[in-house]
């Protein structure tokens, strides 16, 4: 791997984590629990993020399906907490 | 396992720190713009332009990498473009009716609530 992709990918998970860090202010401040549930929800994608990107990093393909399974952990779980604080109850 | 051209890393790294940078902003305007429903819109450039990027740049080393065409990690972005609307829309139509119920004078009112006659007069089909 060259040092320009190297360099392009450290730069790229250190705005990640700058991103993530600003998610976590929110989530920790946010007004309501809608707030706190959509912080956790952009949480999710941000961590998929970077597993892809450490895929690239790391030049294995394996990566990408743990992208997938947390893409759709996000999904479930973000329908079930708004769900929840939607109703009080996930099944009815 | 190719040697990756040169021009190929360079589209690729391009592609990776945009992806970044898209991130960041997304996540800039999620903290500092005030109210619910003005933070629903910044996050949509994490879910389009974030992972778009990050999966080209995916399908383009993988491609080179491998010495075949890799297309599965356009998936990712496909499958976040069916769930992400459903999540969004979802959390939007809480937010609203959790508004509503505490009384909020500048919220619209409820299209539900004029249609629930008419569904009452509808006989149970149980």
């Amino acid at each position: 791997m060259s040092p320009l992709l190297f360099y392009a990918i450290a730069f790229t998970l250190g705005c990640y984590a700058l991103a993530s860090l600003m998610v976590l202010v929110r989530l920790v401040r946010g007004p309501r629990a809608q707030d706190r549930v959509f912080a956790l929800d952009l949480l999710y994608f941000q961590a998929m993020l970077v597993v892809l990107v450490t895929g690239i990093l790391h030049q294995s393909d394996h990566y990408f399906e743990v992208a997938l399974l947390i893409a759709l952990f996000g999904f479930v779980s973000s329908a079930g907490m708004a769900k929840f604080i939607l109703r009080g109850e996930v099944i009815e | 396992m190719n040697a990756i051209p040169s021009w190929i890393e360079v589209v690729v790294a391009l592609l990776l720190v945009s992806s970044g940078l898209f991130v960041m902003i997304a996540a800039l305007g999620f903290l500092r713009l005030p109210g619910f429903f003005l933070r629903m819109h910044p996050p949509a450039l994490t879910y389009t332009m974030g992972s778009w990027c990050v999966a080209l740049a995916g399908v383009l080393y993988f491609s080179a990498l491998q010495g075949r065409l890799a297309l599965h990690p356009l998936l990712v972005p496909v499958f976040l473009a069916i769930t992400v609307p459903v999540t969004t829309l979802l959390l939007a139509r809480v937010a609203l009716f959790r508004r509503r119920r505490a009384g909020k004078s500048d919220t619209p009112p409820s299209l539900v609530a004029k249609q629930t006659p008419l569904a009452e007069e509808e006989p149970r089909s149980r």
